[in-house]
């Protein structure tokens, strides 16, 4: 009961291993110093192809594009000095840690040349006022998005999420990360964003212990698969799954309650390593051009900062509610929380998941 | 070459290797286990137990120390599920690598490749694949509604039952390839001289091919323990995330928590127990006739 | 001789196995079929369709991904498996006491979570600054593959003894010949488990591979887990379909070449 194999192979093996190496090293130290270079870190999925397509084509400049999953992710690889990137994107959180930490520079936006097209109210953001590090990539909201086959009452609550009628009971989908769960708890209790007092600790306890029952699962992975599938008839989803669910399911519906609902941005920057800063202004100006904001949103399925972009966007996304709050909602943006308040948060949420 | 010497030549590279490249790291690991969280990820100084310490004590609101069993609880769930997956590959993969093994020479390489091809897809992929299947609108429900068996769909999904079907499902060729390289220089004349001396096929696989599958399947539950241990994907994806396993402790605690003290405490208390009981199995293993 | 009792053959094995196997690709089944998803949901199907093969065809960086896993998993899977196989020996002949340590030593990246190896390699790349691109990669895969490698050959050298290999030497057989004509072809099919093993794993790893690593090295476990967040398209699900038909073609090829080398 042999296996055929002969005793050369293993000396065969070691001679393609060492090929492989060698090609290997070989091709990497190729990627020398060319001054026609971007590389961009973004999360999956989230730049478009056509884009970098149209970039490549205006200015003769090779792009490439490497993956991350996570904030936590890009900031680790940073603080480590992971180098070779020249344009990251990085959540509205993570951007004054970021600062803080030296591991972007500053860039001047305001003198390039498409500035103007910058909305007014993305060139004075909490988190980096002024655009000197950053502007905005992509945007939305996170809220509740219910199916009204289900649920036939009125959607003005959050209340419908967090304190479920019958007929949701048993089908609720949160967030599986603690900040998601958290911020739009806070959201909904009318609690400042990262409080740490006793009184709205306990409150926010007594909130998720009261809906865990009520929660079929505690995942963001899947939610859009979830909701268009009918798996969960209630979520916490962000915008941009809340629009692909709806493209699979027609009865769901983005809730716009009386509490508001949780902001999100991520935003372009450029990390003090990055090789090719030019080329990364350039590429920034770029999208500052409401056609190629367009082209962005129309991949993501997101809302960019860029006036005028609108007329540029696919129909259907111009008009869908889950990406156009209506004015005068309450948009509350969040910021990375202090460790007592995270620690908080974190015992609060394994409790109610073990 | 005096003998004593060999062992230790032989595993210079191994050495070498792993020494450098995971000594190190770990001794990073166990550095950062007794140090403070820093705000924003990473540690630093002041030194501090508090890593360790809030594995079994939790601060009250007014800061004052309780035991919490939290994170046992959740220890123990893990081990079992691991444990139980361990074993449930043993058991489904035992008779796949005999099956395997007792081919002709020419058909094992096939099969070995027929067996781990679907492993060459990405786990996560694969994953999202089996909720396809086992979900209420799932296949499987579809199927079996389809056919008359059941009227409402089997709540297949979201429990530990899933998370165990998925567990499995990817850890089974870690246990089928190395009982099937135990199994392999099997001499099936063995087994026939047992036949002609009136052993009835049971007792043949009882006494001559399970020996040799053991340490085959000792290997395998190393390959399977340790690392379904650490696994979160699959418990969030098919387990709906309702039940916290150790590696979604472990990896929230890097990432989100923010809490690298918390998480490489919990971390070298889950390798170090799982040394000491291998040093304990490797003891006591010895002391059997190997065949 | 008629052999009324063949011990290779035991009634239901075989339908046994086929379960097996049919469990082990209902999944691969799916993705297949669902490749041609036309829906933007990887798992809600919204009619056929044939785009989702075309965006593969279209984005670069997917087929560079898939580019860097084949090749990281390649060269680790090399170089693991050519230092599991002394390690592997070199730890059974070993005494008891040094076997254990041993022994424990080489299944610690077993027994790490992945998340902290790859946060304190990242942290001691980091502080030595190592900056190898994929070499770098390769390196870490290396390490957590040895213990995958090395295990199907341990369980194998354990009840291998050394009779053989002591007879081929007292007839006067250099060490290196009776490592290279008795040693090797009787560990052979363990060193194939091994490699195996590796690969796979090596192909499917995304922790260590997400956090270490400069530009230019995603994988494409790393691109899949990077859409987590936004959503997994069926992109990913043509990807796996197209790399599927790939290996298959690479694994004939292999086939039919090691059939042409064996007939002697």
């Amino acid at each position: 009961m042999k296996l055929a194999s002969s005793p050369k192979s293993p000396s065969r093996a070691i001679a393609s291993g060492a090929a492989l190496i060698g090609l290997m090293l070989g091709a990497s130290s190729a990627l020398a110093d060319d001054a026609k270079e971007l590389r961009i870190f973004n999360w999956g999925g989230y730049t478009a192809p056509d884009l970098v397509a149209k970039f490549e084509k205006e200015t003769g400049i090779k792009v490439t594009v490497d993956t991350y999953d996570s904030n936590e992710t890009l900031l680790a690889k940073l603080s480590a000095g992971s180098a070779g990137y020249d344009i990251a994107v990085a959540s509205a959180d993570f951007v004054p840690i970021m600062i803080e930490q030296g591991l972007i520079q500053p860039v001047d936006i305001a003198a390039l040349k498409n500035y103007g097209n910058l909305a007014p109210e993305w060139k004075d953001r909490a988190w980096d006022p002024g655009n000197r590090y950053s502007i905005v990539w992509n945007w939305g909201t996170t809220s509740a998005m219910i199916d009204t086959a289900v649920y036939k009452g009125p959607l003005d609550s959050l209340a419908v999420l967090f304190d479920p009628p019958a007929e949701l009971q048993g089908k609720i989908g949160m967030s599986g990360a603690t900040s998601e769960v958290v911020s739009l708890a806070l959201v909904y209790l009318g609690k400042p964003q990262c409080t740490a007092e006793m009184e709205d600790l306990k409150a926010l306890s007594a909130l998720l212990e009261k809906q865990k029952p009520f929660v079929k699962t505690y995942d963001a992975a899947g939610i859009a698969e979830r909701l268009g599938a009918g798996e969960v008839a209630a979520a916490e989803a962000w915008s941009g799954a809340a629009y692909q669910a709806r493209q699979q399911r027609a009865s769901l519906a983005y809730v716009y309650g009386k509490e508001g609902v949780y902001g999100w941005a991520d935003n372009v920057v450029v990390p003090k390593t990055a090789a090719h800063v030019e080329n990364a202004k350039l590429f920034i100006d770029f999208l500052m051009n409401p056609e190629n904001a367009a082209v962005l949103s129309n991949y993501t399925g997101s809302q960019n900062g860029i006036t005028g972009s609108g007329a540029f966007m696919t129909p259907a996304l111009a008009s869908a509610p889950e990406i156009n709050p209506p004015k005068g909602e309450t948009i509350v943006f969040g910021k990375v929380c202090p460790p007592e308040a995270t620690k908080a948060y974190e015992r609060i949420m394994t409790k109610v998941r073990s | 070459m005096t003998q004593r010497a060999r062992p230790l030549l032989l595993t210079s590279p191994a050495l070498a290797v792993i020494g450098v490249f995971m000594l190190v790291p770990l001794g990073y690991g166990l550095a950062y286990s007794f140090l403070t969280a820093s705000p924003y990820g990473g540690a630093e100084l002041p030194l501090s137990a508090e890593g360790y310490v809030q594995i079994l004590f939790q601060r009250d609101f007014d800061d004052s120390l309780y035991f919490s069993p939290t994170y046992l609880l959740i220890l123990l769930r893990s081990i079992v599920l691991a444990g139980l997956t361990s074993v449930i590959s043993a058991a489904l993969g035992l008779p796949v690598a005999w099956f395997i093994a007792s081919r002709p020479a020419r058909w094992q390489g096939t099969l070995l490749f027929v067996v781990t091809l679907p492993f060459w897809v990405n786990s996560l992929v694969r994953t999202y694949c089996w909720v396809l299947l086992l979900r209420d609108q799932g296949l499987v429900n579809m199927a079996l509604q389809g056919a008359g068996l059941t009227q409402e769909p089997l709540p297949l999904m979201y429990n530990d039952g899933a998370t165990l079907v998925g567990l499995v499902y990817n850890f089974l060729p870690f246990m089928v390839l190395p009982i099937y390289a135990a199994l392999e220089r099997l001499d099936p004349r063995l087994i026939e001289a047992a036949h002609d001396l009136y052993a009835t096929r049971r007792r043949a696989f009882l006494r001559i091919v399970l020996p040799l599958a053991v340490p085959g399947m000792r290997a395998g539950a190393l390959m399977v323990f340790a690392p379904a241990l650490g696994y979160f994907l699959v418990p969030d994806l098919l387990g709906g995330g309702r039940s916290l396993m150790i590696g979604n402790l472990i990896q929230s605690a890097f990432t989100s928590g923010r809490n690298w003290p918390f998480g490489a405490a919990l971390s070298t208390l889950v390798t170090a127990g799982v040394l000491v009981f291998l040093v304990i199995a490797a003891r006591r293993g010895r002391v059997e006739a190997t065949p | 001789m008629k052999r009324a009792y063949d011990p290779t053959h035991s009634p239901g094995l075989g339908a046994y196995v086929a379960l097996i196997i049919l469990f082990l690709y209902a999944p691969l089944a799916v993705l297949t079929v669902y490749s041609f998803n036309g829906g933007n949901l990887v798992t809600v199907w919204n009619g056929a369709s044939l785009r989702w093969f075309e965006a593969v065809i279209a984005n670069g960086d997917i087929q560079d991904a898939a580019l860097n896993s084949f090749m990281i998993a390649g060269s680790a899977t090399v170089l693991a498996t050519l230092i599991a196989i002394p390690a592997a020996m070199g730890l059974e002949r070993a005494s008891r006491r040094l076997g254990v340590a041993l022994g424990s030593l080489f299944a610690l990246p077993l027994l790490v979570p992945e998340i902290v190896t790859a946060v304190t390699t990242l942290v001691f790349f980091a502080s030595i600054k190592l900056r190898l691109g994929l070499a770098n990669l390769v390196i870490a895969h290396t390490v957590f593959c040895i213990p995958f490698a090395m295990m199907p050959i341990r369980a194998r050298v354990r009840g291998m003894g050394e009779t053989l290999e002591n007879a081929a030497r007292d007839l006067y057989a250099p060490p290196f010949a009776v490592f290279r004509r008795i040693t090797l072809p009787l560990l052979a099919p363990a060193i194939w488990s091994g490699a195996i093993l590796a690969f796979v794993v090596s192909l499917d790893d995304f922790v260590i591979s997400a956090l270490v690593g400069d530009a230019g090295t995603t994988t494409l476990p790393v691109y899949v887990y990077g859409m987590i967040r936004r959503g997994i398209t069926p992109e990913v699900n043509a990807a796996s379909t197209l790399m599927l038909v790939f290996s298959l073609i690479l694994a004939g090829l292999g086939r039919s070449l090691s059939r042409r080398r064996t007939r002697r």
